[in-house]
């Protein structure tokens, strides 16, 4: 699985504020220190601003305040808002094609939908499973 | 800000029964009494060193419980901690009782010489997944099959 750009500067922008609880940060402080383009990161920053889980402040040394709870708010939580990584529905690839498959490649595309469901699955429940807070601690722990 | 005392980890003993039901019963919606007697037959009382069934007790109140053993070599594993089961009344939570359950249940195991401590749970149990991640523990390198016996 791989997550979009857009997720990822979010998941590094919400983890950036976690880790300065109560501080103010600038989008360009955040840009800067993970390489994301200012106006890309902008956007990514509406988009958290729109779901409560930042505040901004406008202004000269304007920025950004975390509104969220580290310890409740999921990996999952943050994704959910930029991208679905809901497992497809069976036969939805299928549809999308004008052509009817061969019955064959149909029963073939039909199990290994299930098998790509199944690992959907964990890998919803995995970011259900971790919050800002746990990230945080995983970060600090690879660090040594 | 007034700190909260903290709880005292403990082996559990026949009296804690009734309370660690009722604890099971307010979080899985489910009374059990007869499985708690059994796991209190198997696991309670230090009757094999290798089982631990331990409970946090503050002001003479259980505010939680914990379950596992040291298992031996299934499918060429090296021996390793298993955690069955762990629950904290909801009134109790967030005041670190899970982690000092867990700690002193990990303890156990180490003392016996294993290295992992594993446990299984349902996908969407994200309370207690939750909790086991915040204590640093990460996916095996296992997969839990089933299949309908119909």
């Amino acid at each position: 699985m791989r997550l979009q750009k857009n997720t990822l500067a979010a998941l590094s922008s919400v983890l950036e504020f976690a880790a300065n609880p109560g501080e103010q940060l600038s989008a360009a402080e955040i840009a800067r220190k993970y390489r994301i383009s200012p106006h890309h990161l902008a956007k990514v920053l509406r988009v958290l601003g729109r779901a409560r889980l930042l505040e901004s402040e406008r202004g000269v040394g304007g920025g950004y305040r975390f509104t969220g709870n580290p310890k409740r708010l999921t990996l999952m939580d943050v994704i959910e808002l930029f991208e679905d990584i809901s497992a497809p529905r069976r036969g939805a690839r299928r549809a999308a094609h004008r052509e009817r498959p061969a019955p064959a490649a149909s029963e073939v595309e039909d199990a290994i939908g299930v098998v790509l469901a199944e690992i959907d699955e964990t890998a919803r429940a995995t970011f259900r499973s971790i919050t800002l807070e746990t990230m945080l601690k995983l970060i600090a722990r690879r660090r040594k | 800000m007034q700190l909260k005392k903290a709880s005292r980890v403990r082996s559990v003993q026949p009296g804690d029964l009734a309370q660690v039901i009722e604890i099971d019963a307010g979080i899985t919606g489910l009374r059990k009494p007869a499985y708690w007697g059994e796991v209190l037959a198997r696991y309670g009382g230090g009757r094999r060193r290798e089982r631990f069934f331990l409970v946090a007790e503050m002001d003479k109140r259980i505010e939680g419980f914990v379950i596992g053993e040291v298992r031996d070599w299934e499918y060429g594993m090296p021996a390793c901690g298993w955690v069955f089961g762990i629950g904290v009344r909801p009134d109790a939570r967030l005041q670190g009782t899970g982690t000092r359950l867990l700690e002193e249940i990990c303890e156990g195991f180490r003392r016996l010489g294993v290295s992992k401590v594993r446990t299984i749970l349902a996908r969407e149990n994200h309370l207690i997944l939750s909790f086991f991640r915040s204590q640093g523990m990460m996916a095996a390198p296992f997969l839990t099959l089933e299949k309908d016996l119909g």
